[in-house]
């Protein structure tokens, strides 16, 4: 189980994250919601161990992850997709994937893997000796989503896997995000698409400059009357 | 001697010249990847190696051995300078690290200036280094095939090891992308290390060949090779690893057929010559040869 307590994370002097408490139990498929510039990532980068937090606690399985590198949060199993893919370009599609399951010895499991990520999506099974870079968009991000996944997470975290996207390849993504989560595997996705994401969450936390505004469930967060307008458009980012 | 065994001649020059530089510049490159350091000391590796192969040589060891251990000193150095100078500063900006790696090159040059005098040492390499093959009219010093031999065993290896190996590859995922390669687990201390490792050894076998090739050695010899292998991998493209081959073999041959064609009044400005060529080819292409020019896809 993730576990973040009255966690404070700032940039020098600019405060990103303020008194912010997230659980997300096994099993769970949780959503982070917010605008942009609502530490959202922050919040992640904060769990990989990227950014410490200046206050409050943060623990996985009871792990303190505010003292653990980023290589020993990965090896817990805790895997961080990040926001704009962030895929090697200059790396083929199969590359890509044997360096999401760096940390794994036991080959044969991992070749098994690579089967089943390509099942997932065959596009990247066509595409697996072409580089990266070539990709659209679209087969980017499943190649992101893919690479995570070959490191055998028991806790996934999406940033933002549907931005930019055609909707039919968002469609796509989600499909895969709900299979995910119906075999087990613990999810924490940050999304702007809010009728989605709600749509496959558990449950639901609503960030609003750094703090947390709403949590509930992903039905009550949808009966929300006023969910989109008064938290989530940037327009009205302060409410 | 015939047009034709001229020309052959001078590129047998040019190549050897330019696997010299190679070899320099895969180190430079394959550090500023990753860190964006430009790692000026990688020259002094030469000379660390270069001193510690003569001394023994003058101890009595055999040629190989010697160098064997040049090498072997060459890399230490180098997994040393990563670890006191350049880790403390992981995360600090580019200039800081520009600024640490000219310090590094000022003590190390002192610190040899004061342990084996400031004057040069013949280095004198063995009969086997010194030969001259004769065919017909055609007159080729064996060390300059020996050198491209060497490199061209030392490059195959090297794309062997970073085209096949886990570790090979995590190299070049972490200098397209550092935080990807860490959110990923790729241990990024051990990558930089292992690229310190590896740019060490080949500048450690350049020490011997060049020093073989001057025939003397003092303590700031590491200069000429490391400015000329900077070089090349700009012309290449600052980073990327087949471009800082190309560029250096580029530089070989731009230097080889100017002091062919330059008049004998003019040769001695044969480097300024070059530079101003590759200025020109600066401007057309400001990335170097394989430099990338393509922005990120949104």
């Amino acid at each position: 189980m993730l576990k973040l307590e009255s966690v404070d994370v700032a940039y020098g002097h600019v405060q990103a994250l303020t008194g912010v408490s997230i659980e997300v139990r096994d099993g769970e498929l949780v959503t982070l919601l917010g605008a942009n510039g609502a530490g959202k990532s922050s919040a992640l980068m904060t769990v990989s161990g990227i950014v410490r937090p200046k206050a409050g606690a943060l623990s996985y399985d009871g792990v303190d992850l505010s003292k653990t590198s980023p290589f020993d949060i990965v090896k817990l199993g805790v895997i961080h997709c990040p926001e704009g893919r962030r895929i090697f370009g200059g790396l083929t599609v199969q590359e890509n994937l044997r360096m999401g399951a760096m940390r794994r010895a036991d080959a044969p499991a991992v070749r098994r893997d690579m089967e089943w990520v390509y099942s997932l999506f065959p596009v990247l099974g066509q595409r697996r000796r072409q580089a990266g870079s070539t990709l659209s968009g679209g087969e980017q991000q499943m190649l992101a989503i893919s690479r995570a996944l070959m490191a055998e997470p028991r806790l996934l975290m999406l940033d933002e896997p549907s931005l930019g996207l055609a909707p039919l390849v968002v469609k796509a993504i989600f499909q895969v995000i709900r299979e995910l989560h119906r075999r087990g595997v613990t999810i924490l996705l940050v999304e702007q698409n809010v009728r989605q994401a709600l749509a496959v969450a558990d449950r639901g936390y609503v960030l609003v400059t750094g703090k947390i505004a709403l949590e509930g469930t992903g039905a009550d967060l949808r009966a929300h009357p006023e969910l989109e307008q008064a938290y989530l458009s940037t327009a009205k980012a302060h409410p | 001697m015939s047009g034709g065994e001229l020309l052959l001649q001078q590129l047998i020059n040019a190549v050897s010249v330019g696997s010299l530089y190679a070899l320099m510049a895969i180190g430079l490159a394959m550090v500023f990847g990753i860190l964006r350091l430009i790692n000026f000391a990688h020259g002094d590796l030469i000379m660390v190696g270069s001193y510690v192969a003569l001394l023994l040589m003058m101890a009595g060891l055999p040629f190989l051995m010697a160098a064997a251990a040049g090498t072997a000193a060459s890399t230490i150095a180098g997994l040393v300078l990563e670890r006191v100078a350049y880790r403390p500063l992981r995360g600090a900006h580019e200039i800081a690290m520009l600024l640490t790696s000219f310090s590094v090159t000022i003590f190390l040059e002192n610190l040899a200036i004061i342990l084996f005098r400031p004057t040069s040492r013949p280095f004198a390499a063995p009969a086997l280094l010194r030969g001259v093959i004769e065919m017909g009219q055609l007159r080729v010093a064996s060390l300059d095939l020996i050198a491209i031999a060497i490199a061209a065993v030392l490059l195959l290896g090297l794309t062997l090891f970073v085209k096949r190996t886990t570790i090979g590859i995590a190299m070049r995922a972490a200098s397209q992308d550092l935080l990807a390669a860490r959110l990923m687990g790729i241990n990024v201390n051990a990558v930089i290390a292992t690229a310190f490792a590896i740019g060490s050894l080949l500048a450690g076998v350049v020490g011997l060949l060049w020093s073989a090739r001057v025939g003397k050695i003092d303590p700031l010899m590491g200069f000429n090779p490391v400015l000329k292998a900077f070089v090349a991998s700009v012309i290449g493209g600052l980073g990327s690893l087949p471009g800082a081959v190309i560029g250096a073999y580029v530089l070989g041959g731009l230097e080889i057929l100017l002091q062919g064609l330059l008049p004998s009044a003019l040769t001695p400005y044969r480097d300024a010559f070059v530079f101003a060529i590759l200025i020109a080819l600066l401007l057309f292409r400001p990335n170097g040869i394989l430099g990338s020019t393509e922005r990120e896809k949104i």
